[in-house]
């Protein structure tokens, strides 16, 4: 034996196994992770793989069949209703557990645990935020009451049952990627993180509020002035429920406090906070068109909710047929049920009320230790909550939080979201805070026959307020907008208010037959688009922060559409006309004094002139308009909204396209920073020559044509390049029925025929499996990139031998 | 013979070892064994554990980035950052294997010989 190089080569070898074995920053264990029997080559799916096997588990109660189709949709049969979430739990689980696991992680401010604090502690940020939001607070709430209903308790547990079941006999070679990139293991499942994660999709589809900035926008303008930049109403409103409805009288009556309109002009503080704030855009479209003007005599349903478009897909397609129900659609990984779809007699959909259902109260503290605030003339015990934050490669970090009568105080002194220090304390009122059990508006309408049971679904749906879509084989159509909302004084909620006593809290809720609904109106058609739900003759103060053309152009299709086949619908859906052009562009093109612009400057000009007024992919006319629109807005308000220190919101820019159409001589468009009046013509010039060199040099590189200025992808939910898809040959945009941005829009399309048998369809930018490794990873991007769908089957129990069923797994209790 | 008698049993207990025993670098014991059992001189029992975990490494990947039809291969490669080449991927691979392979196969030459003579 030689003991000095026995040693030396021993040393090397386990400082390379320990050096190899371990995470060093973002590089993962390099070892661990090539090892072709253990690390990401086992990852790499064959690309003829079976998907069928023969499996028992002990948490079944009978025997279930998977059939997969060519495109890796399961269409599972089973004995019994527990069975079937089981299986859904089980198979979200095997196709997107890392993206579910994140995802609860994410809504319970948990990255840090995985991730490290991060650049400038963002993710920790991140996590913060969350947890001072109160949404574990919130899904805690709601899993007892979810628990609460033996229905919805037996769907949950046996939803968690399967998602474990798959958990439990996952060998480290098969884990997904992601978990060996970042080199954590997934922990046990339970009720807590469906209802953490039901809670994120309520916190994303909150984007409406703007309370901060509104707050920092008052501390500058009065109310006029205010009123003239973000409007109540707008004049092109086509509202869900068609004007000249009459509403029924208000049973809950609202009083603004006695001072609420000194306090607009007297309370100026400014918050400076910015908050950390979902895509203002998360929106959808949809809309159910009556027998009466389809080709077939059945009703067609059409849904397409636009939000942030990540790999692994939000969605997973499945059916899930039992002796008690037989649905189809799109589904949460991280839920139970079928949550945009249909069933045997009807079918579904939502788009996003975008209701400001979140508000905050300026509290006021006895000292720095937050125990005690004054409210109503005392002084009151405020809960402290103190926060655990496990933080990767650093120690324990702790957080200590305030809850009021009025919800968490979210912002403090220690804690201003992203910006600089901030002296006041601001408590949170959320809906989402309150008991509710969501989860069962989807297992009702999951087993909806007709318009009775879909209304009887509905009050489940607490938070977030939605459009909720319904149609059936009877011909019924009807939307309703629902959530439990707060009855409100008008512009209450629109600014943080004042904490100290009770006047300023909400004072009751809406009732659900007072929500704004149609049902089988008579033009034959229901829809909407994010837009404000009705116009001023509502009783009730809508609030919030809304969308106006895509609903406005849908509604104008429809109107004027008869004998609709699926195709025609398909073609509507993915409909690139860009509406706002139609009303800004003639403004732009008259105010334009083409004698003054340079040879550069008239080029781009003959472009949008001669533009069709398409976000088609290739169309160079979009950006020059885009770009000139933006500018203007720029020109208009930045003289006046710059004096706001702190963040505040741009005005809409359909606020500044109505308010150019209405008065030419709109207040703001005078530079107030100049001696000079301005006039419109000179603001539109002025814009048009600043955006002109932008647009030249997109030109320089290429980059004018629609698709490559907007650069649509679909990202990874780590924003990792190799996972992601770019370049993306798409058109739509914004104020488009085809709203695809760069990297949010149609997240799911979906269009049901509700004939005796079904004719459906749909697409979205992904994959069923959430393995990069799979060639199902991303196998339906290029699919609804084209604008093309795919041909829904949707199984019957008859069909089990058709060439349709490729793969079959079949599964008994153990 | 002696050297062509390691690499081909290294290989095959590290292939066998790694769907029984569910630690990575099992490997590595069993390279140090091999050296041990079948003993060659320190430089020769290096090179037939890392190219026994060389081939084996390799082979493994190559077969399995075949089936996959290089869907993976080619992500992972932009990720590491491989400039995206699968085959880079593949020999990175199976360097690393084999390296840790071969220390092994030394130590455990090491521990079996005698003094060189002076």
């Amino acid at each position: 034996m030689r003991i000095g190089p026995f040693l030396i080569a021993t040393v090397i070898t386990t400082g390379l196994v320990y050096g190899l074995n371990k995470k060093w920053g973002s590089v993962p264990p390099i070892g661990k992770f090539l090892s072709p029997q253990f690390g990401v080559w086992q990852n790499a799916e064959p690309a003829e793989n079976d998907f069928g096997a023969d499996l028992k588990f002990a948490g079944l109660k009978g025997k279930a069949e998977i059939y997969f189709d060519n495109r890796l949709v399961p269409h599972v049969f089973t004995e019994n209703d527990e069975d079937a979430y089981f299986i859904q739990g089980y198979l979200h689980a095997k196709f997107r557990l890392w993206q579910m696991e994140f995802q609860a992680k994410a809504a319970a401010g948990r990255l840090s645990e995985i991730l490290g604090a991060g650049k400038d502690t963002a993710i920790l940020n991140f996590d913060r935020n969350m947890r001072r939001l109160g949404m574990v607070y919130a899904a805690k709430r709601s899993v007892e009451e979810t628990e609460k209903d033996p229905e919805s308790k037996s769907a949950c547990d046996a939803y968690t049952a399967g998602v474990n079941a798959y958990i439990e006999n996952l060998k480290e070679s098969e884990l997904p990627l992601e978990y060996k990139l970042l080199d954590y293991k997934p922990e046990k499942w339970d009720n807590l993180k469906i209802a953490l994660f039901l809670k994120y999709m309520s916190l994303d589809l909150a984007g409406p509020e703007n309370d901060m900035e509104y707050t920092n926008a008052k501390t500058v303008f009065d109310a006029k002035d205010f009123d003239k930049l973000y409007p109540i109403t707008q004049d092109s409103l086509d509202p869900i429920v068609p004007k000249g409805t009459v509403f029924l009288e208000p049973s809950v009556k609202v009083v603004a406090p006695a001072n609420a309109d000194s306090i607009f002009s007297s309370w100026k503080n400014s918050t400076a906070i910015s908050e950390i704030k979902p895509d203002r855009d998360n929106g959808s479209n949809n809309w159910a068109v009556a027998g009466t003007k389809t080709q077939s005599g059945a009703p067609i349903l059409c849904n397409d909710p636009h939000l942030s478009l990540n790999l692994p897909s939000l969605w997973y397609e499945m059916q899930l047929h039992t002796p008690n129900f037989n649905s189809y659609g799109a589904s949460f990984p991280g839920a139970p049920s079928i949550i945009i779809g249909f069933n045997d007699s009807c079918a579904w959909g939502f788009t996003n009320a975008m209701r400001d259902v979140r508000d905050y109260y300026e509290i006021k503290f006895k000292d720095d230790s937050k125990q005690e605030y004054w409210f109503n003339n005392e002084w009151k015990r405020a809960e402290l909550h103190i926060d655990t934050f496990k933080v990767a490669g650093q120690k324990d970090f702790y957080d200590t939080v305030a809850y009021t009568i009025f919800g968490p105080v979210m912002y403090d002194k220690s804690y201003s979201g992203k910006r600089a220090t901030n002296d006041k304390y601001y408590a949170v009122t959320w809906k989402a805070h309150d008991p509710s059990n969501e989860m069962m508006i989807f297992y009702k309408l999951n087993r909806a026959k007709n318009l009775d049971d879909y209304k009887a679904a509905l009050p489940y749906l607490s938070c977030p307020g939605q459009n909720c879509l319904f149609a059936d084989k009877r011909g019924d159509i009807a939307i309703w907008q629902q959530a439990v909302f707060p009855a409100k004084w008008k512009r209450q909620g629109d600014f943080v208010m004042p904490g100290t006593d009770s006047s300023y809290m909400w004072q009751g809720y809406i009732p659900m037959e007072e929500n704004p609904h149609v049902i089988n109106p008579e033009r034959g058609f229901v829809s909407s688009a994010n837009q404000l739900p009705v116009d001023t003759t509502y009783p009730y103060y809508i609030g919030g922060h809304h969308d106006l053309y895509r609903g406005y152009i849908i509604n104008r299709y429809l109107r004027n559409m008869n004998g609709i086949t699926p195709a025609d619908m398909q073609k509507l859906q993915t409909e690139n006309y860009n509406v706002l052009a139609e009303f800004a562009l003639p403004i732009l093109l008259k105010n334009t004094d083409e004698s003054r612009l340079s040879g550069e400057e008239k080029k781009f000009l003959d472009i949008v002139k001669s533009w069709n007024k398409r976000n088609d992919p290739d169309e160079k006319g979009v950006a020059i308009f885009k770009n000139w629109l933006d500018s203007v807005e720029v020109e208009i308000y930045y003289d006046e909204l710059s004096k706001v220190t702190a963040p505040f919101d741009w005005p809409e820019q359909y606020t500044m396209v109505e308010a150019l159409l209405r008065d030419s001589a709109y207040s703001f468009i005078d530079n107030i920073n100049t001696p000079n009046l301005e006039t419109t013509a000179d603001v539109i010039m002025a814009a048009f020559k600043k955006a002109v060199p932008v647009l030249s040099k997109a030109e320089a590189g290429s980059k004018l044509e629609w698709y490559k200025y907007k650069d649509a992808g679909v990202r990874h939910l780590l924003r990792l390049p190799a996972l992601s898809r770019f370049h993306l040959f798409v058109g739509g945009g914004q104020n488009v029925i085809n709203a695809t941005k760069d990297f949010h829009g149609p997240s799911w399309r979906m269009i049901v025929q509700l004939t005796d048998k079904i004719e459906a369809y749909g697409v979205y930018p992904g994959g069923q499996s959430g393995n990069p490794g799979s060639k199902y990873y991303d196998s339906f991007v290029d699919q609804w990139a084209a604008g093309k769908y795919y041909s829904i089957w949707f199984m019957h129990a008859g069909d089990k031998m058709d060439k349709k069923a490729k793969w079959k797994m079949t599964l008994d209790k153990l | 013979m002696k050297f062509f008698n390691s690499v081909l049993l290294t290989a095959l207990l590290s292939f066998i070892a790694g769907i029984y025993i569910s630690y990575w670098w099992f490997f590595a014991v069993i390279a140090f064994l091999v050296a041990l059992l079948i003993h060659q001189r320190g430089f020769k029992a290096f090179f037939a554990g890392f190219l026994a975990l060389f081939i084996l490494w390799f082979v493994l990947a190559f077969w399995m980035d075949l089936s996959n039809e290089g869907v993976l291969s080619v992500k992972i490669a932009s990720l590491l950052p491989l400039g995206g080449s699968k085959w880079l991927l593949m020999i990175v691979t199976a360097f690393v294997g084999g390296l840790v392979a071969g220390f092994a196969a030394l130590s455990g030459s090491y521990l079996r010989s005698s003094k060189p003579k002076k």
